[in-house]
């Protein structure tokens, strides 16, 4: 029987698979037309027990780019996970149904339970503030593209270090590459989680904390904003005190580098002033184009999909 | 009190005083046909005071998880009256069911009938993770 692939955490992928992925979502834009029916009868299903825009319809746009179709639900309440049913019984049935899973669910391992109840393959597309591996992989994907390397450069993470999932997955994923330092600019109360830091220890990162944009700007090579989001907290009163802590705008970006790399998983708030987007070093709705490109590069690599040469 | 020795069976010595109530449920001995001993408060020239358990019959039974118990524990199996092994616990690698996870966002919250796994990534410190959402556990 074939060995079945997940991906519920970036490291779940080795450094040559997510090389050969990066290749391939190149290809994908290289050579768009050999990939239209590359999927045709195949089936994806996207189900979300928790709402989100960019990462649902860009699995759904990927899937359908390769000619496959869709099928699934927007939010829990729309689902049988609204009378009750749990997690298992829903993957197990419609794993009966499709061919690839992608879920979402605010629980943290819920994939994990999904994937050990169907054959077909599950992509983790976020569960709580646990893991978001497609979203690390458009991440390397948007900095292989705009550097040209995934070596050797300073990487500043800004915001919700502590419950942001992406940037844990950024981390843990950038950990295998030779060269990289970790800036993390964030306020005390959302730091990185120890087991995060434990992590970049034991792999001899260099890294630093520092509590303000201003000081970490001149050495970046790569900015990483996220949002400090309001459902991560227990205390809104902790979140309204918080949310404006750290906004970028043209005067924080003054000392910094002309190729610095301005990424952002978004949605965004208002961490990100308007007035950014217009500057050359803002990419984060390019990194939104590379989020679609990398999932169907997943996609195809889960389904054994290879274009003919 | 005097319980007498085993001939053959099974004598869980060194148990820390309380607990072998723990280790009788986590071996499942309420399900044994077995004659089962538990002693309290025995006497111990190591440890002060210590607990034991007993068990009339050599029988199949996972002594992983009594590592986590207690890594004192020695599992002594009696042979006709004489000692044919002693075994040393470890922290086990992996926890099945005996801890659960008490992070409120981790899927173990809210999913039933899910095993409750906890994997060893410390031996020194006695850490075991989440293997759902990574949470921590440490022994005390």
């Amino acid at each position: 029987m074939k060995d079945i692939r997940n991906l519920i955490n970036i490291t779940d992928l080795s450094v040559e698979e997510i090389d050969s992925l990066i290749e391939v979502a190149n290809d994908i834009v290289e050579n768009h037309k050999e990939y239209e029916n590359i999927c045709a009868n195949k089936k994806l299903a996207t189900l979300f027990f928790e709402p989100s825009t960019r990462t649902r319809l860009s699995f759904e746009a990927a899937m359908l780019e390769l000619g496959g179709s869709v099928l699934g639900f927007s939010e829990a309440n729309s689902s049988s996970a609204a009378k009750g049913e749990s997690v298992s019984d829903t993957i197990r049935t419609v794993g009966c149904y499709v061919d690839v899973i992608a879920m979402r669910h605010p629980k943290e391992g819920a994939p994990i339970v999904g994937a050990q109840r169907t054959t077909v393959p599950i992509i983790n597309a976020g569960d709580g503030g646990h893991f978001h591996p497609t979203q690390t992989l458009t991440d390397l994907l948007t900095i292989k593209r705009k550097k040209g390397r995934l070596s050797n450069m300073t990487v500043g993470l800004c915001g919700d270090l502590k419950f942001g999932r992406t940037v844990h997955s950024l981390i843990e994923a950038m950990l295998r590459y030779e060269g990289i330092k970790f800036v993390l600019i964030s306020p005390h109360e959302l730091q990185v989680p120890e087991y995060i830091k434990e992590k970049m220890n034991a792999e001899g990162a260099e890294w630093k904390e520092v509590e303000t944009l201003e000081e970490a700007m001149p050495e970046l090579d790569i900015l990483y904003m996220t949002r400090v989001q309001r459902e991560r907290f227990f205390n809104e009163e902790d979140y309204i005190r918080l949310k404006d802590s750290y906004i970028l705008d043209l005067e924080k970006l003054k000392p910094a580098k002309e190729d610095l790399v301005i990424m952002h998983p978004l949605p965004r708030v208002n961490e990100i002033s308007t007035e950014v987007d217009d500057d050359p070093r803002a990419c984060y709705f390019f990194q939104a184009l590379c989020g679609k490109h990398i999932r169907m590069a997943l996609i195809l690599f889960l389904l054994g999909i290879k274009r003919e040469a | 009190m005097n319980i007498d020795g085993v001939k053959s069976g099974i004598v869980i010595d060194h148990i820390k005083a309380g607990k072998s109530m723990m280790v009788y449920e986590l071996l499942g001995l309420d399900k044994v046909d077995s004659c089962v001993a538990i002693i309290q408060n025995a006497a111990s020239t190591k440890y002060g005071k210590k607990d034991i358990v007993k068990i009339d019959e050599i029988i199949d039974l996972d002594y992983d998880l009594l590592g986590y118990v207690d890594s004192n524990i020695t599992v002594n199996i009696v042979n006709d009256g004489k000692l044919s092994k002693k075994l040393h616990m470890e922290l086990p690698e992996t926890l099945k069911n005996v801890v659960k996870c008490k992070n409120p966002r981790c899927i173990t919250s809210v999913e039933q009938e899910i095993v409750h796994t906890f994997k060893l990534i410390n031996k020194e410190k006695k850490v075991y993770r989440c293997a759902y959402c990574d949470a921590e556990h440490k022994i005390k």
